[in-house]
């Protein structure tokens, strides 16, 4: 009696609860497409994943980091930065092409990093692990504060010099230049070699094995530390190609430009599931396209676009309390 | 031998006074400029905050990287009374405090009501009793809802408390301030200023925590972070919501009320508060959250509970130093609460040594003293190394240092006492006579 | 209908009598069942075994009665109340302490510290006492402390209570951690490997020791242990796991000689005892 009661009355109530949410989030969907168009909507995706794409690239270097030693890099925006400004002295100064300059600004920063582990993160391995995080941070504050003196790249705001013209193609309205192919097309490839390499190759293997268990990774014979500087350059390199793609798209340039596109692909990473490759790409697509939907659609959106980029963080926290892809850890007792 | 020993409590409270009335001698008699009186006292703020920082990380385990936002909420926050008192903003010389009153006696009102329905055992009772006749989604569902519409309609009863409250608060306050003398209203206005910028950010801090401290560790960080980042984008466009906090411009008018007795005032007796809470049964509790959560818990510590209280607690010391801070200088803008300046109270506290309170307020007057005399030391024309030296120091003394400067030991009266002297009945003398005291001398 | 009624009340007037009964406790980890279908009784004033090899899931009982697992089937009735699904704070509460395989004690705190922990849910003062040092607070903590420090004088380490925990030697550090458990004010303890890494001498006192404890605190008591000695010498009853099921129960002397029992030991039952 009681089921049939339970089942006659209730489930009705679950399913107009279903219906009713579809239809907000079709309805929601549906009233940002006519508000401006539909070509706009598109537009904004569009760009959203542009930008997702080059948060990506910053944030495989955080969570792989993260995954090997524990450790939030906070330097690695800045080191980010450092990426685009070096592209930024190829191009400009030198007169380097596009290939040329990327890879000037990945190699720089790899070289970079390598020193920062050196210096600042090698000799803390054994110490407690907030200890290399505040030299991340104190790290972070120097490179900001030294790049930023006169005789280095100064503190102004510099204007980006594109290594190429800008063509615009359009497609049914959408306008699609050849900066946005470049810049999916560099990352997808960066992203699939990054595959590649933990993947199918002998350092990708230890890469995999040191972040399980860096004991007995250790006892296997493979070179802990080696795989941790690697792992260091690695993400370096893929931040100076960001940096790179960053510049190009947003062409301005400054010191402290690897502080929010640093944080929030770090956050991206956090979303997706910190450690996990796809989840630091899927969550900085979502975090992109958050970013410039808010500043496209809502009032004042370009001012509260922070704001919103994290309210998502928190959201999906709530939902999910690893992220997107995380594997929630059971600690063995 | 034993020797008499003076107790603790003296040489501490030697040592405060000292400091008290050095600082107080020097300004006194014009021995340090007004510059160098506000580097000290912003270092006593700092340290405020900085405590709070540290019961939340240093003694409860909790990493927090948002502990500049309920720092600016409490200047911000105390900053609206105190103005309003001054320039009557809000049209009456009390309507800020009386609104702010209001609320949050509303939003308590609320969460005890929420807390009292005990939300998510109402909801496993629904999910649990229907899941017998519906599929577990379902189930799921309706378990929600109805969650959700109690928490709505709690929520309302607390809009209607607080608008009821406000009516009958607003006409009161107003009229006791008014028949005050100045002499007395300011103080007062004040004190309340300052108690509210605390316990706005302790209530803040309470719904951060509850959403976010069931998160683990780094991920918890995180979030913190992002709350922070979150805080400081809405200061930013204050303007668009309270005029006169004034955005991106900075707010002034803020009357600079705050003077070394305050300060020191608040820095004392809040860290006599900590330092009792922690050398109690609540406090060793909430340690044993840092020391082990899955043991702490299996000795039947509600480590839920005591996180929530250690992070409320931070919370509100975090607030009334920033309402501290906000009546320093008279003015306030957001650039001061942001993520980078976030990091100050964790270096702090690292710095000093997590889980020490000693070494807390010896790192936070260490710290004004670095960053305040390397502008002093510095040449002209190399203002900019200020923040590149700094951050090299700070390499050096973690290399050097990697816990801290005290670790977790602390000094004097923030110690914890020492057991009473007895003779410790022994009932298990088999034992003790033979085998057992055998076996420990054999390790 | 009345009959099945009929034996159901039986079977909770029996459980009222029992500490502990567990009935078809299942653990399902991904997809590998640790523990299946798992059934105990422990009456009051027991001190029963549960053994088995490496791995047979009984940690992972330990784990469910003490609410850090949530069990993915089954029932533990405690003193015949229902215990799945209650957090793990308020089982202690409800009167169930535990010692853990790997030691986990508050290494950083002192001795005395660790088991003034424990008597926080006794402790008889509130927060606001605390924090004013009025009312009840002087008076309580000195009785706490005075009750904490009784307590490690049971165990031989009065001497110690001022010493970190992380320095004590590895057989204080075993007995702090059951002084704490029982600081929890228990009525059945849960010990799980007591005399792992000790030597015949150590674990003979440990023996010793845990039968003391027993008729001082009223206790009931379930270890987990792996030297055989240790559990035949003072178990009344043994239940053997492997590969998360019961294979066996009985006492010291039934398991001794059981063929499955020595099967799962030793590989193959050739006529040997354990």
């Amino acid at each position: 009696m009681n089921r049939i009661l339970a089942k006659t009355l209730l489930r009705p109530v679950v399913w107009v609860i279903y219906a009713a949410l579809a239809a907000g989030l079709l309805y929601g969907i549906g009233y940002l497409v006519q508000l401006n168009g539909p070509t706009y909507f598109a537009q904004a995706i569009l760009d959203g994943l542009r930008l997702g794409f080059v948060y990506a690239l910053i944030a495989l270097g955080y969570t792989m980091v993260y995954g090997i030693v524990r450790l939030i890099n906070f330097a690695h925006g800045d080191v980010f930065m450092v990426g685009a400004f070096a592209s930024y002295y190829a191009v400009a100064r030198y007169g380097w092409s596009f290939v040329p300059a990327i890879l000037f600004a990945m190699v720089i920063c790899l070289l970079l990093n390598i020193v920062i582990e050196r210096v600042a993160y090698k000799p803390l391995r054994e110490a407690p692990r907030i200890a290399s995080l505040i030299t991340a941070i104190g790290v972070s504050f120097f490179l900001e504060s030294f790049t930023a003196l006169r005789f280095a790249f100064s503190a102004d705001y510099i204007t980006y010099k594109r290594p190429f013209e800008v063509t615009v193609w359009k497609f049914w309205g959408l306008s699609i230049t050849n900066a946005t192919v470049i810049i999916v097309g560099v990352t997808l490839a960066l992203v699939l070699g990054l595959q590649y390499v933990i993947r199918r190759t002998k350092i990708g293997k230890a890469m995999r094995a040191t972040s399980l268990d860096k004991s007995a990774a250790r006892l296997m014979g493979i070179n802990v530390d080696g795989v941790i500087t690697f792992t260091f350059a690695l993400g370096a390199a893929l931040a100076g190609a960001a940096g790179t793609l960053y510049a190009i798209a947003f062409p301005q340039i400054w010191t402290f430009m690897g502080i929010m596109p640093g944080l929030k692909a770090f956050t991206a990473a956090v979303l997706g599931g910190i450690g996990s490759v796809p989840g630091a790409f899927v969550g900085s697509l979502l975090m992109g396209t958050v970013d410039v939907l808010v500043v496209s659609f809502l009032p004042l959106g370009s001012r509260l676009r922070d704001l919103f980029a994290f309210l998502v963080l928190i959201v999906v926290f709530l939902v999910k309390p690893t992220g997107i892809f995380g594997e929630p850890q059971v600690e063995k007792v | 031998m034993k020797r008499l020993q003076v107790p603790s409590w003296i040489t501490t409270l030697a040592v405060a006074l000292l400091a008290f009335f050095g600082v107080w001698y020097a300004k006194q008699g014009g021995h340090i400029s007004v510059y160098w009186y506000q580097v000290v006292q912003l270092a006593a703020i700092t340290a405020i905050s900085a405590l709070g920082l540290n019961l939340i990380y240093g003694f409860n385990g909790q990493f927090s990287l948002g502990h500049i936002g309920f720092y600016a909420i409490g200047a911000y926050g105390s900053a609206l009374i105190t103005k309003d008192y001054v320039t009557k903003w809000s049209g009456s010389q009390t309507g800020a405090l009386a609104w702010m009153l209001a609320g949050q006696i509303g939003l308590v009102f609320a969460l005890v009501l929420i807390n009292k329905l005990g939300l998510p055992v109402v909801k496993k009772r629904i999910s649990s009793s229907l899941s017998e006749h519906l599929a577990p989604h379902e189930a799921n569902t309706l378990g929600t809802l109805a969650v959700l519409l109690i928490s709505a309609a709690s929520l309302a009863a607390s809009v209607a408390v607080a608008l009821g409250l406000h009516a009958l608060l607003a006409p009161a306050l107003e009229t006791i301030i008014s028949s005050l003398p100045e002499g007395a209203s300011r103080p007062l206005i004040f004190a309340l200023a300052l108690i509210n910028g605390g316990s706005i950010a302790a209530l803040v801090s309470y719904l951060v925590g509850l959403a976010l401290l069931r998160l683990g560790s780094d991920y918890f960080g995180i979030a913190t972070l992002g709350f922070a980042v979150m805080v400081y984008t809405a200061l930013q466009n204050s303007d668009l919501v309270i005029e006169t906090m004034k955005g991106a411009r900075g707010m002034v008018g803020i009357p600079p009320w705050s003077t070394w007795p305050w300060v020191a005032g608040g820095l004392v007796l809040l860290a006599i508060v900590m330092r009792n809470m922690l050398r109690s049964s609540h406090g060793r509790a909430m340690i044993s959250v840092r020391e082990d959560e899955i043991a702490s818990q299996s000795m039947g510590v509600d480590v839920t509970q005591l996180k929530n209280l250690a992070f409320t607690m931070g919370g509100f010391y975090a607030g009334v130093a920033g309402a501290l801070y906000a009546h320093l200088y008279g003015f306030l803008h957001p650039s001061s609460f942001s993520m980078i300046k976030g990091f100050d109270p964790l270096i702090i506290i690292v710095f000093g040594g997590l889980g020490s309170m000693t070494g807390t307020i010896l790192a936070s007057v260490m710290f004004a003293l670095v960053i305040e005399g390397l502008r002093v030391i510095l040449p002209q024309g190399f203002e900019d190394w200020r923040f590149v030296i700094y951050p090299i120091i700070l390499l050096l003394i973690m290399l050097l240092r990697p816990s801290g400067l005290l670790g977790t030991s602390e000094w004097g009266w923030l110690r914890a006492p020492l057991p009473p002297e007895r003779d410790i009945p022994v009932p298990n003398r088999s034992l003790r006579g033979s085998a057992v005291s055998a076996s420990s001398e054999e390790e | 209908m009345e009959a099945a009624q009929l034996a159901t009340t039986a079977t909770e007037t029996a459980s009222e009598e029992l500490s502990l009964d567990i009935r078809g406790l299942t653990k399902v980890f991904g997809g590998l069942r640790a523990v299946s279908d798992f059934d105990m009784t422990v009456p009051r004033g027991g001190l029963y075994g549960l053994i088995g090899p490496n791995g047979a899931g009984k940690t992972t009982v330990f784990n469910m009665i003490t609410g850090l697992y949530a069990p993915t089937e089954g029932q533990i009735l405690f003193q015949g109340q229902e215990l799945s699904g209650a957090a793990p704070y308020r089982i202690t509460r409800m009167g169930i302490a535990r010692t853990f395989q790997n030691i986990r004690l508050f290494q950083g705190l002192t001795v005395l510290d660790n088991v003034r922990i424990a008597f926080h849910t006794h402790s008889g003062y509130n927060l606001v006492e605390a924090i004013s040092r009025l009312g009840r607070f002087g008076r309580q903590e000195r009785a706490l402390t005075e009750r904490a420090q009784d307590l490690l004088a049971v165990f031989g380490l009065q001497d110690r209570q001022l010493e970190l925990a992380k320095n004590l030697p590895y057989g204080e550090q075993r007995r702090l951690e059951i002084a704490r458990a029982l600081a929890t004010q228990p009525q059945l303890l849960l010990l799980d490997e007591p005399a792992a890494g000790m030597n015949p001498t150590e674990s003979e006192t440990l023996m010793g020791l845990i039968r003391f404890v027993r008729e001082e605190f009223a206790l009931t008591i379930l270890l987990i242990e792996h030297q055989m000695r240790v559990v035949m010498g003072i178990c009344e009853w043994i239940t053997v796991m492997d590969f998360g099921q019961v294979i066996a129960r009985g006492t010291p002397e039934e398991i001794r000689t059981n063929e499955n029992v020595i099967v799962a030991y030793l590989g193959h039952a050739s006529g040997r005892e354990l």
